[in-house]
């Protein structure tokens, strides 16, 4: 069985773990970089990215996930985690992980009061998925191999570039699993291919 | 077309806050070392809850010039307190764009009889609770997250623990009771009966629940951790300790790694001496924060 690590340092993980399994793949909380030796796609939950980005370096999983990364194994980022994938954050200097070629903002959509929940088309995923979006960031723009996947008011909000898929949104906090099940699709193909 | 403040926003929103710590802080300065040390969220205060026990008085909703100073100074979310059953301050710290109120006994209550109805607001609530019948009475009034109360400003943990103990306990027993059984625990928990049953059937809280009320080193947050707290706030712990910003990143670094006690270890020595405690017994009964609110 495919199996999917979240990275559990802070925020949604719980949920990812539920979204994964109804999709039909074991899931497994990630907590040492040891254990990125033994999944096949990675999800980097939402919560708070600045938080994320210190523990990560605190715990020295900063080569580790980007060398599981460049090894050709998926990572799917939702709201914090799709800032952590991004090459470019606007207003910071330094940005993270840089394995999307994207520029992105953070809190793009205002405070939690401006928070919202929509139906979104997916490109290839739902013509009606329900996204929540918390204090949620948004794509700016894209390099030319990524693919835009949704678009809310003209604003990036979903993209894919090889291996690698993003969300503004939080899959995790609904029961629709079209999302999920997308990206473990994605670590199914992904892992014959490199067994290949 | 979108939907602002529902239920799943609301929620949401502290579920992001999972395995992380909130941060009592009273100024722009003390906001950046709390968001360095890798805190998820800053509580803005005039006074921490140990100063405004020392102080007496009738303690407040802060004033706005340092909200307003702390939501410019960190980029994490930026969380406020409003009096008990205090509608303008609760509406006052909305308009002004904090990101999640917290209708708190640290605060001399506004009104005795009545919390706030919080489904009004599209800001989400943060409320305190002791055991599950306050816990439901505040998610039924619409409360997104919950907090045990503890006893704020004591750097005492005992409180806390009893607090969390008691409100595990119950979710366990709730879980375990045949339906018929239900209607009989809400009326003797002085709970909405529909927020039990949703208890119920998900088999856990409908809420992330918080621990907060005496917390006053990296092993007192870690222990909250490991009795089911789903994170934690720190009030005076911080501030009120030798060297804030180490005893910060301690306090975040024991949370999210609270059953590796070699780390526990390794991250208590040299961060100095932490707040000064009370012992609960020596606070006179109308002193004691949690027992404001119902």
């Amino acid at each position: 069985m495919i199996k999917i690590g979240v990275l559990g340092l802070q925020g949604a993980v719980r949920e990812h773990i539920k979204s994964v399994e109804a999709s039909g793949a074991e899931g497994l909380i990630i907590k040492k970089k040891e254990q990125l030796d033994e999944i096949d796609g990675l999800i980097l939950p939402g919560g708070e990215s600045t938080t994320m980005r210190r523990l990560i370096d605190k715990y020295d999983f900063f080569d580790a996930l980007k060398n599981f990364g460049k090894q050709g194994k998926p990572i799917f980022g939702t709201c914090a985690g799709l800032i952590l994938l991004a090459t470019d954050i606007i207003g910071q200097e330094h940005s993270h992980l840089q394995l999307m070629d994207m520029k992105v903002e953070r809190n793009a959509f205002g405070r939690q009061k401006e928070s919202f929940e929509t139906a979104l088309n997916i490109q290839g995923v739902a013509e009606d998925f329900e996204a929540v979006f918390i204090r949620a960031p948004y794509v700016i723009e894209v390099g030319s191999d990524v693919e835009v996947l949704a678009t809310f008011k003209d604003s990036i909000v979903a993209a894919k570039q090889g291996h690698y898929l993003c969300c503004a949104f939080h899959p995790e906090l609904t029961e629709d699993h079209r999302l999920t099940a997308y990206f473990v699709k994605m670590v199914e193909n992904a892992k014959k291919e490199l067994a290949s | 077309m979108s939907n602002l403040g529902t239920d799943r926003v609301k929620r949401g929103m502290a579920e992001m806050q999972k395995g992380g710590v909130i941060m009592d802080v009273v100024n722009a300065e003390q906001a950046k070392i709390a968001e360095e040390a890798g805190a998820v969220a800053v509580m803005a205060l005039e006074r921490v809850p140990s100063d405004i026990r020392a102080a007496g008085g009738v303690a407040r909703m802060a004033d706005p010039s340092i909200i307003e100073d702390v939501m410019n100074a960190v980029s994490i979310p930026v969380m406020a307190k409003a009096r008990i059953g205090h509608i303008v301050e609760a509406r006052v710290l909305e308009a002004m764009g904090v990101d999640y109120l917290d209708e708190s006994e640290v605060l001399t209550p506004a009104d005795e009889v009545y919390h706030l109805n919080k489904r009004d607001y599209t800001v989400p609530f943060v409320c305190g609770c002791r055991d599950l019948g306050e816990a439901a009475r505040r998610i039924g009034e619409g409360a997104s997250m919950l907090r045990t109360k503890g006893e704020p400003g004591t750097g005492n943990i005992v409180e806390a623990v009893r607090h969390m103990r008691e409100v595990q306990a119950q979710v366990r027993t709730l879980i375990g009771m045949s339906e018929d059984e239900i209607m009989t625990f809400a009326k003797n928990l002085g709970a909405p009966y529909e927020v039990l049953l949703e208890i119920k059937k998900l088999g856990r809280l409908p809420v992330v629940n918080f621990a907060a009320g005496g917390i006053a080193t990296p092993a007192d947050a870690a222990l909250m951790m490991q009795l089911g707290a789903d994170g934690v706030f720190v009030g005076s712990g911080i501030f009120k300790s030798d060297n804030p910003a180490k005893f910060a990143k301690a306090v975040v670094e024991a949370t999210t790694h609270y059953q590796d006690y070699e780390l526990i270890a390794r991250v208590s020595k040299g961060i100095g001496t932490a707040m000064k405690g009370i012992e609960i017994s020596t606070i006179a009964p109308e002193q004691r924060m949690q027992d404001r609110g119902w």
